[in-house]
């Protein structure tokens, strides 16, 4: 397909230079749908508890829209040919959030998070409509990939000066806020991981020597081992000092991803779980902490057959349990019975209870389109660092998804970590917007510039 | 580089999949066992999510339910407690239920299938079904006259209607309120301390799960046993029996309370309630005779439910002779709940037969609508017809001239035996006091009531504690009240 004079490339097959609907039109009217179901969803809390609708329903659902019709229009200005369904995804799951946070609520008049949590959900979408605005091509991000790792292990750093809260040391508190530092270095990392991965991949490509009898396997050479080696170090290092086992699997999840697709080699996936297993064996013998949520995990009903009553675990299969096919219905379970955490780490037990396997299923598919959105956009881009930064931001959303899902349904051992948008927690709300914006604008870029020349490739 | 995206989509879409089996193996392979986990608290928190379904008595309950705002919502309440707990039992969040509220406690609560006609429907819209209404058989003007009788001393009655098995009054004293019981605070572990601590026992059900020598009451079973085998055909002849009576093989001596009962008729002695008399008796019917009209009476029976469980009364079916002469008189082995004594008057009352007691009535939906009635109870023929037409003109004079004067009733044809029954080590305890009797008003076509009284210790001299001047006056009262509705 390439004639004598034009430039051959290397890179993979362009995709069909054809210009692709935009479909702002179909983005408008699936918000308006996902604002409609939360406001339902709010309504029904209050029908099934108080039979009446609450009376703040319309405040509610006129909150959020003009949200949602605020980052709209910033995608309408800035972001035409954006992907259709990653907005109303994100409006859709956030909105799902505050009515499970608000009907949690109900539970402990003392404590009640929701009002908190719009306020951080409104600073994430302000987040969301301010990199839309600014960034207007995301390959300006390479630029900053150094200031970004930097600040990364700054935030992740930070912690360790705060005392540790319910055993793990990832929040410093500010003003009254809790912040979890560790959810916007996510972001961070990914930006620099793409960056960096995406300058020197053909280096680490390079295979080294053969093991035998394992062929197939080839293991990088020792020198590019070091990226690698460094980041296992940061991810075990976060693990020991702030106790955070999620945030560590997280990170070294992400660099594994996005160093097999940058570099194709399936030795990084082998290194990866070597590295990996080594470090969770290691730190599951040393750490008591991470020790008893593998015996949690192990036998969830241990401490009710001791006799001291069911533990987080086991209350949280409980209330899955007792959700059935079709759920009590919104406002009728008793996931409260979860105790500490039933609104951040527990927060699906609540969904999983209240609206059966069926509404379970359905946040589930929610979050494969979202990554499924997100991989497409990697697809479809022709940079390598668009492709790997589309792909890394999609990673963050599966991996915590599977993380703390897996965790709360006794599929993996639980490690605390906030449910994308559902959960209780600013910092995770924030970030996920971000995420969302930095997708949108990676897609923009994928659907709308197809039928351009790929600048940045040489 | 698209090929090794498309890998790491899969392997996310691996990680979906399993999300979603693993939800699928908890949220219904699983489910069943989770629920039914017995540190799983959802199922009692549905259990007081609504209110307990109530018992009647005359139509009025006297139970009742209230709201908490607590986790387990609705907590029991009682009209009056300490009256009827012999009755309802307890129903707490903390201790579990007792009695009426442990037999009922499916209607109630609202599981029983009994009282959901669309079960399926109602599985599938989770809906939970109110808790239904319990009637009792009670007569509350009977259960207040014989609680006020009983005035707080340790004892017990329990009255029945013969022609039915009904039971009229049930009452244990000293008693307890059972809403101290309901909760789940700490003032109810309190009250269950206090009152598991307390000396009197007042959560022991003395009607219906203590047993008692039944003493002189028992020479009913002895009388009916006695003509029934033809050992005696004449009440006024003159029985060969010595006074006092050596036991046989033994070099015991068996006195009376009272002179003048050698070789005394039938008649004469029931009336005085002669022992020498009653224990020849029962040796000369025979060991095999007496335990058979006993069992017939219901003693030695351990599947009476009325519907909770009653004490087994015995009659020992391996004595020798001498044991047999005292258990005739109602000692030895013989022991009796204050029902069972009921029983044997009711049984004189109506004919000889044994109408099984019970405490239900009907049972209702919430609505009122009723799902179930009390049927045709099984009855037992404890003595020939004959036989208990002349017991009862024995009891009648018991109450006319002999030893249960005090149980008369202007008005009404009322039958009884005193009993004063001796117990503990070589009988050094208080006796219990004891009466068993019927009424029949003069414009009734039989008898509308039997009931059984026992004291456990008034506190009295000694000599006073008899049957007739302690027990005959309560039962008298509840008799009274009976008839008066």
């Amino acid at each position: 397909m390439t004639k004598a004079g034009t430039t051959v490339r290397t890179a993979d097959p362009p995709l069909p230079a054809v210009r692709l609907p935009r479909r702002r039109g179909i983005e408008l009217a699936l918000i308006v749908l996902a604002v409609l179901l939360s406001v339902y969803g709010y309504c029904a809390v209050g029908l099934a508890r108080n039979g009446t609708v609450p009376p703040g329903a319309a405040g509610y659902g006129a909150g959020l829209g003009v949200l949602a019709l605020l980052a709209h229009v910033a995608v309408r200005l800035r972001a035409p040919c954006a992907d259709p369904l990653l907005l109303p995804i994100g409006v859709l799951l956030n909105g799902l959030g505050l009515v499970l946070i608000y009907r949690l609520d109900l539970e402990t008049p003392y404590d009640r998070a929701a009002p908190t949590q719009l306020v951080w959900s409104t600073l994430g979408v302000a987040l969301f409509i301010v990199v839309v605005l600014l960034l207007r091509d995301h390959r300006a991000l390479t630029r900053y990939q150094y200031v970004c790792v930097a600040a990364a292990l700054v935030l992740l750093a930070l912690p360790i000066l705060f005392p540790a809260v319910n055993g793990a040391r990832i929040w410093i508190r500010v003003a009254g806020f809790s912040i979890q530092p560790g959810e916007f270095a996510k972001v961070l990392l990914a930006v620099f991981f793409a960056a960096y991965l995406a300058a020197n991949r053909d280096a680490l490509a390079y295979a080294g020597r053969q093991v035998w009898p394992l062929r197939r396997i080839q293991l990088p050479t020792g020198r590019v081992l070091g990226p690698i080696v460094a980041v296992w170090l940061v991810s075990v290092g976060v693990l020991i000092l702030e106790r955070d086992l999620g945030t560590s699997l997280l990170f070294f999840g992400l660099f594994v991803v996005l160093l097999y697709v940058a570099t194709g080699r399936t030795g990084w996936i082998a290194v990866g779980l070597l590295l990996a297993s080594l470090g969770a064996v290691a730190v599951g013998w040393l750490e008591p902490h991470v020790h008893s949520r593998v015996q949690d995990w192990l036998h969830p009903f241990a401490s009710i057959e001791a006799g001291q009553g069911p533990n987080q675990v086991a209350q949280s299969l409980f209330a899955f349990a007792a959700g059935g096919v079709l759920g009590t219905g919104l406002g009728l379970g008793h996931s409260v019975l979860i105790g500490f955490a039933v609104k951040s780490d527990f927060i699906l037990a609540t969904a999983g209870e209240e609206l059966g396997l069926a509404g379970l299923s359905a946040i589930f598919l929610l979050y494969g389109l979202l990554v499924e959105r997100g991989y497409r956009a990697g697809l479809r881009l022709r940079d390598p660092f668009g492709r790997l930064l589309a792909v890394g931001l999609a990673s963050i959303v599966a991996l915590q998804v599977f993380v703390i899902a897996g965790g709360v349904t006794g599929l993996i051992p639980l490690t605390g970590m906030a449910m994308p948008f559902l959960a209780q927690g600013g910092s995770s709300v924030v970030t996920n917007w971000a995420i969302v914006a930095l997708l949108i604008r990676v897609s923009d870029s994928a659907r709308g510039r197809s039928d351009e020349p790929a600048r940045a490739i040489g | 580089m698209t090929r090794h995206i498309r890998h790491a989509a899969v392997f996310c879409a691996l990680l979906l999949v399993a999300l979603l089996v693993n939800a699928a193996r908890v949220q219904v392979l699983e489910a069943r066992a989770h629920d039914g986990n017995a540190a799983n608290r959802r199922a009692t928190i549905a259990r007081y999510g609504q209110p307990r379904g109530d018992i009647l008595v005359d139509g009025r309950p006297v139970t009742g339910s209230r709201d908490t705002g607590e986790q387990l919502r609705y907590e029991r309440t009682y009209a009056d407690g300490p009256l009827y707990a012999p009755v309802t039992g307890f129903a707490s969040q903390e201790y579990g239920t007792t009695l009426l509220e442990h037999a009922e406690d499916g209607v109630l609560s609202g599981t029983d299938p009994i009282l959901a006609p669309f079960r399926l429907w109602n599985e599938f819209t989770r809906s939970h079904t109110p808790g239904g209404d319990v009637e009792t058989t009670l007569n509350g003007a009977a259960q207040k006259a014989a609680y006020d009788g009983l005035d707080g001393r340790k004892g017990a009655v329990a009255a029945i209607e013969p022609s039915s098995g009904r039971i009229l009054a049930l009452v244990s004293s000293p008693s307890y309120d059972p809403a101290a019981l309901s909760g789940n605070d700490a003032g109810v572990a309190r009250s269950w301390a206090r009152l598991n601590g307390h000396a009197d026992k007042p959560m022991l059900n003395r009607a219906v799960r203590q047993t008692y020598p039944p003493g002189s009451t028992f020479k009913v079973v002895t009388t009916a046993a006695a003509l029934d085998a033809g050992v005696v055909t004449d009440l006024d002849e003159p029985t060969d029996s010595p006074a006092p009576y050596r036991l046989p093989g033994t070099t015991t001596t068996l006195t009376n309370e009272s002179d003048g009962c050698e070789d005394l008729s039938l008649r004469e002695a029931f009336k005085w309630s002669c022992n020498t008399v009653f224990a020849k008796l029962g040796v000369d019917v025979g060991s095999t005779d007496m335990a058979a009209t006993a069992q017939a009476f219901g003693f030695n029976d351990t599947a009476l439910r009325i519907p909770f469980s009653v004490a087994r009364s015995t009659f020992d079916t391996t004595v020798d002779r001498a044991q047999l002469a005292l258990s005739s008189i109602g000692q030895y082995n013989t022991r009796a709940t204050p029902l069972q004594m009921a029983m044997v008057a009711a049984a004189v009352a109506n004919g000889g037969q044994v109408r099984e007691p019970y405490l239900v009535e009907r049972r209702m939906r919430a609505g009122g609508a009723t799902v179930d009635m009390a049927g045709a109870r099984p009855v037992r023929q404890a003595m020939q017809p004959q036989t208990a037409a002349r017991l009862k003109e024995l009891m009648t004079q018991v109450v006319t001239e002999g030893t249960g004067t005090n149980a008369a009733i202007p008005g009404a044809t009322v039958g009884g035996k005193t009993g004063t029954a001796q117990h503990g080590l070589l009988n050094s305890g208080t006796p219990y006091a004891w009466f068993v009797s019927w009424a029949q008003g003069d414009d009734d076509l039989e008898a509308k009531v039997a009931v059984a009284v026992v004291v456990e210790d008034a506190s009295v001299a000694r000599g006073d504690i008899t049957g007739g001047g302690v027990a005959a006056p309560i039962a008298r009262a509840v008799m009274k009240a009976v008839l008066a509705s």
